[in-house]
């Protein structure tokens, strides 16, 4: 019989902190996300929309040139001969490694030689 | 509700005309990044993302339709910009075009001020409708004639032909922005404008390219120290020496040129204050005012961030006047618009002619309007399929929970990469321009 009594108190109190956390929800679904978010990447760091973010964005369309990538190829050429650009290495692929990029392989980025459709 | 937002009396809006290809594989070049109508709204421009840039003329109203008002033909197209590599700092300049302003016009010609991240370029646009013809030197084909066989003298005399647009550069701004350039406004004096980047604030004179003067710098001395950036920059309509700048954090500053040189002190700064029990992880990101916009009158500003607009008094720094909930249900997706991005989605907002209403887009292509008296918003969609001619715009209501309703859509059926970013309404008329990714839309309201 007690049992019983125990068993009802235990599902009422279940009642109520599912009201508890459905009133945080209802009063911040903000929070919730972020909950969400820190517990998929829990080394994001503390300063929202901080520095990084903005340095990010301050730095949007830099490219870089890799030395390390450049020295290696450099020392694979002394050892041989300069390879001949293999067909897979030039043109659409990317350029890394073994082949020394020089300003005729950067991808050329051309400006749109077609009208725009908006005028069709 | 229905056709809410037109000042007053309620607005059916109207499909009218759609530009841009039909199928679904949109090339990087052609997504709308700018959009604009002139002073007198007989011209439209775009900008793309491959920096080229059209221009439709409206048609004269029809003596055959009165009831309707012209339509937006195509009247010029150019590339505007390039793609360019700074070699010195390995850095690569889209020729994306970021914005355009148009000029007032003051002659025959019409001139428009187009920018990517780096560059701004002075364009002229005029037209051409007649040649001379009957040189005595020159035969009708250029070449010249030799001077030997010129027995009579005659005048050329001038000849109608077929209507050419030429657009040309007249004025390249260049090297004057280490940042990427947000924002170009022309002052209400006609003679200079200025350009915003992340970090400072130029201004220019419409015929000088070689100098501009800095009027705001907010670069700190040490760069870790970077807390917030310049997001969108404009001149008053009618003071020439007053001008807004909006940031990442939320704030508008008005400054004075006549007070000082540099204007790093404000006159002006608007700010909402904000609860700090509530702040979160999100809470400066979906902060940050991706526009804002005078009224008409000048009395009032419009800024835009994630999630709401909001209507500034000039005369009041402390809080806004008024705010509108773009689409508060994105408030329990903020974790998923972080992971794809969205939620720094850059949305431009727009007032009509009187001030009365004003306008901005959201995604799957929807976009709203807020009536400001009438205290009314609807939701409309640019969409191919309500795109028969003169076709009223069904609104439209995205459904938050609970029971979905017919014709209602959930907020997980929302398609995030059908963005609408810029809208313009029309200076006089009910016709408002509305892109979505590679297409324009033009809506008119019903006459």
């Amino acid at each position: 019989m007690s049992e019983e009594i125990e068993g009802t108190k235990t599902t009422e109190e279940t009642v109520v902190n599912d009201q508890n956390e459905m009133d945080d929800k209802v009063t911040s679904p903000e929070k919730v996300e972020e909950a969400k978010l820190k517990a998929r990447y829990p080394n994001l760091g503390h300063k929202p929309g901080g520095s990084d973010l903005l340095r990010k964005r301050l730095t949007k369309g830099q490219k870089y040139f890799d030395s390390g990538d450049y020295n290696m190829a450099k020392a694979k050429v002394k050892n041989k001969q300069l390879p001949a650009a293999t067909s897979e290495k030039s043109g659409g692929g990317e350029i890394t490694g073994d082949h020394i990029p020089t300003p005729q392989d950067l991808p050329q980025r051309k400006p749109s030689l077609v009208a725009s459709k908006l005028a069709g | 509700m229905a056709g809410a937002g037109g000042g007053g009396n309620d607005v059916q809006w109207c499909f009218s005309q759609v530009k841009g290809a039909i199928d679904d594989d949109v090339a990087e070049a052609d997504i709308i990044s700018t959009v604009e109508f002139n002073h007198s709204g007989e011209l439209l421009a775009t900008g793309d993302k491959g920096g080229r840039v059209v221009i439709f003329q409206q048609e004269l109203e029809s003596k055959n339709q009165p009831q309707c008002r012209g339509e937006y033909n195509v009247y010029s197209t150019f590339q505007s910009h390039e793609p360019e590599f700074d070699y010195l700092k390995s850095l690569e300049i889209e020729e994306k075009i970021n914005k355009i302003r148009w000029l007032p016009q003051k002659n025959a010609a019409q001139f428009l001020l187009s920018t990517n991240d780096k560059t701004i370029k002075l364009w002229k646009i005029s037209e051409r409708d007649k040649r001379p013809e009957g040189y005595n030197l020159k035969e009708e084909d250029g070449r010249y004639r030799d001077p030997t066989t010129v027995t009579t003298l005659r005048v050329p005399v001038f000849h109608p032909m077929d209507l050419m647009v030429e657009a040309s550069p007249r004025r390249v701004f260049a090297n004057a922005h280490t940042y990427h350039i947000n924002s170009i406004s022309v002052n209400s004096d006609c003679e200079t404008y200025l350009s915003a980047d992340d970090l400072r604030i130029n201004l220019w004179n419409l015929e000088i390219t070689d100098r501009s003067f800095n009027i705001v710098d907010i670069k700190p001395a040490n760069m870790e120290e970077l807390t917030e950036v310049i997001t969108a920059a404009e001149f008053h309509p009618n003071q020439c020496n007053t001008f807004v700048y909006s940031s990442s954090k939320g704030t508008i500053r008005l400054c004075d040129m006549r007070a000082s040189a540099l204007c790093d002190q404000h006159s002006k700064l608007f700010e909402e204050p904000e609860d700090p029990s509530n702040r979160s992880f999100f809470s400066e990101i979906i902060s940050s005012i991706s526009d804002v916009k005078f009224s008409h009158s000048g009395r009032y500003m419009m800024t835009r961030d994630y999630l709401t607009v909001k209507i500034w008094d000039l005369n009041m720094e402390s809080r806004p006047v008024e705010t509108y909930q773009v689409h508060e249900y994105l408030r329990s997706k903020l974790c998923s618009l972080y992971e794809n991005d969205c939620i720094f989605d850059k949305f431009e907002c727009c007032w009509n002619g009187n001030d009365s209403v004003v306008m901005t887009g959201s995604y799957n292509n929807f976009f709203r309007m807020f009536d400001r008296g009438y205290r009314q918003d609807v939701t409309l969609e640019a969409s191919r399929e309500s795109s028969k001619p003169r076709s009223v715009l069904k609104p439209r209501k995205v459904c938050t929970g609970g029971k979905r309703k017919k014709d209602e859509i959930s907020v997980d059926s929302l398609d995030f990469n059908k963005k609408i970013l810029h809208t313009a309404w029309h200076p006089q008329d009910n016709i408002i321009a509305v892109a979505t990714t590679n297409n324009l839309y033009i809506f008119q309201d019903r006459l």
